[in-house]
């Protein structure tokens, strides 16, 4: 346990100290923030409602998407994992701390824009705070998931950067962060089911803003647990802590076992 | 001489369809420290991490401290301590952390005292990036020998270090010896080597070419002996130079080197013709081959045992 601790001491003082982490876990998504809030409100005051939700939805996605696997692909290439093998730090561990951390430092951030969004923009607080902070957590839960599979599955930065942007821009598009799920058509309805985005949004706008939800809010708040939760088992299977190594447990291409849950969301009514 | 600590027999490790290490077998004993020499690609590296636990044999077997480390990699970390070739350690993380760091997790208090032993204790809040590469590679082996293990491993320790911290490195190396430590040494520095080696092994395309001491691997060579000479009129500059029992010369810079087999009747005829064409020696020096000269002549394919 006190390796543990003093584990998530070090990298939460590396998430403030390296300017990168600083950059992606705090001014990237509140300089967003604060465009949208200024920008987007004028040109469709529909935002305003959802301002709280999606901006704290895309701050998780984009800092754990952006971030995470980036973080894995580099320390492995680096040998930082072999080092850790070597001393004894269990694969769970190197995975599970940076998330933690990250966890802590985009809570923090939920925190900022959901203190300021109403004093800036007039945006309507959450009506239920502990169903609000649920569906954050469950959004960090399946963010954090997918991010440390696609950095243990991507042979090479530019493989891991090609895997999160192809959930990333679609998750933007139409994962209900700029445009409400009901907008969109049908098909595109079926599409924005695989993204987490979309859930969290249903789960924030069902169960903690005081709107409808499009389809089942708790069956979204657990598609996104069990999403972020079988991904994350995933990554602690498949971890490789470094690329020669033989012993790996199984072959990448099983990471596509975590799309189960998001596929079995077409179903939620 | 004491039990093997380190037993690596007709050990194989392929990558592909690639040989890395052919069929190699050496024991290294307790208290010892036993240099791997080899040039790039020779198959020191995989031995190494096959023996930390990192890589799996192919064939043959190997046991550190009676610990299979293909198998029981829980038991090897804490009887082991690695300094990696490569930094492995994370850039945001100062000296006094990654000393906590790791001590944690092999269950055992920070040892401060090795940080001050190394020359890093105004470091101690310093970043690893921050870092000189000396002191990157005194932090690595801080890390290695903080947890007191029995085994060392160190894939070129001093490699771009200068002449001070390397002094210091290898004397750290010799008090781990002296408190009964074993180490396994890979580096390409021969001078290293048959300094604080008390036995090496040379391998050549993944086979162990030859092991033994410093001394008895340098005396299994061909046997020749360098004589460097310089003279103040250069009258060796010629081609008709011959002498007895000289097999081979060369020139380097303003000396002439001859390979000798009986140091006698060469250095005598030298000084001879010397004095016969007028010309005056500046200086002439006689030295036994070192192991450098040895590790060129088995790399170079000249005689190997």
């Amino acid at each position: 346990m006190t390796a543990f601790l003093n584990h998530f001491a070090f990298e939460f003082r590396t998430g403030i100290r390296n300017r990168q982490l600083l950059f992606l876990n705090y001014m990237f998504p509140l300089l967003f923030y604060l465009m949208m809030g200024f920008i987007m409100i004028d040109i469709n005051p529909l935002f305003l409602e959802t301002v709280v939700p999606s901006m704290v939805v895309f701050a998780i996605m984009a800092a754990l998407l952006m971030g995470i696997p980036a973080y894995v692909v580099t320390a492995r290439e680096a040998g930082i994992f072999r080092s850790y093998y070597i001393n004894g730090v269990p694969s769970g561990s190197i995975l599970a701390v940076p998330s933690l951390t990250a966890c802590i430092h985009l809570l923090i951030v939920s925190a900022i824009i959901t203190g300021t969004a109403g004093p800036l923009f007039d945006a309507p607080y959450p009506v239920h705070w502990p169903n609000f902070l649920l569906v954050a957590l469950a959004m960090l839960v399946a963010m954090i998931g997918i991010s440390v599979l696609i950095g243990v599955i991507s042979p090479s930065t530019n493989f891991q950067v090609m895997l999160s942007q192809i959930i990333f821009i679609p998750s933007m598009l139409v994962g209900g962060v700029m445009l409400p799920y009901d907008f969109l058509p049908t098909g595109a309805q079926m599409l924005a089911r695989i993204f987490p985005p979309t859930h969290a949004m249903n789960a924030f706008n069902g169960l903690a803003m005081g709107k409808g939800a499009d389809f089942s809010a708790w069956g979204s708040v657990a598609i996104l647990f069990a999403g972020g939760i079988l991904a994350f088992w995933l990554a602690i299977y498949l971890f490789n802590w470094d690329r020669q190594n033989q012993t790996r447990r199984g072959h990448p291409a099983l990471a596509a076992i975590a799309l189960l849950p998001w596929l079995a969301s077409l179903l939620l009514a | 001489m004491g039990q093997p600590v380190i037993e690596v027999r007709e050990f194989i490790k392929r990558y592909g369809d690639h040989v890395a290490v052919d069929r190699i077998s050496f024991n290294v004993h307790r208290g010892e420290i036993y240099g791997l020499l080899g040039p790039n690609g020779a198959g020191k590296t995989s031995t190494l991490e096959s023996l930390e636990g990192l890589r799996r044999p192919d064939g043959g077997e190997l046991r550190v401290a009676g610990v299979d480390p293909s198998r029981d990699i829980r038991r090897l970390r804490n009887l082991i301590g690695v300094q990696l070739q490569t930094s492995g350690l994370p850039d945001n993380i100062t000296v006094e952390e990654a000393m906590r760091f790791f001590c944690a997790y092999h269950g055992v208090r920070p040892n401060e005292g090795l940080i001050n032993r190394l020359g890093l204790r105004e470091k101690r809040k310093t970043q690893y990036t921050d870092l000189s590469t000396g002191q990157k590679r005194r932090l690595a082996l801080a890390l290695a020998l903080a947890h007191g293990p029995e085994v060392l491993f160190l894939d070129e320790p001093t490699a771009g270090l200068d002449v001070g911290t390397r002094v210091e490195l290898h004397a750290i190396m010799q008090e781990q010896k002296a408190r009964g430590a074993t180490i396994l040494l890979a580096t390409h520095d021969m001078a290293e080597a048959e300094q604080i080696a008390d036995r090496i092994g040379i391998l050549l395309d993944g086979r162990l070419v030859t092991t033994g001491t410093p001394l008895e691997i340098t005396a299994t060579g061909a046997g020749l002996t360098k004589v460097s000479v310089r003279t103040e009129k250069d009258s060796l500059a010629r081609e008709d130079v011959a002498f007895p029992a000289v097999q081979r010369m060369h020139r380097k810079d303003e000396y002439h080197i001859f390979f000798s087999t009986d140091i006698g009747p060469t250095v005598a005829a030298i000084i001879q013709d010397v004095n016969s064409r007028g010309d005056r020696l500046i200086d002439l020096r006689v030295e036994r081959p070192s192991l450098e000269d040895r590790f060129l002549e088995i790399t170079s394919g000249e005689n190997t045992r």
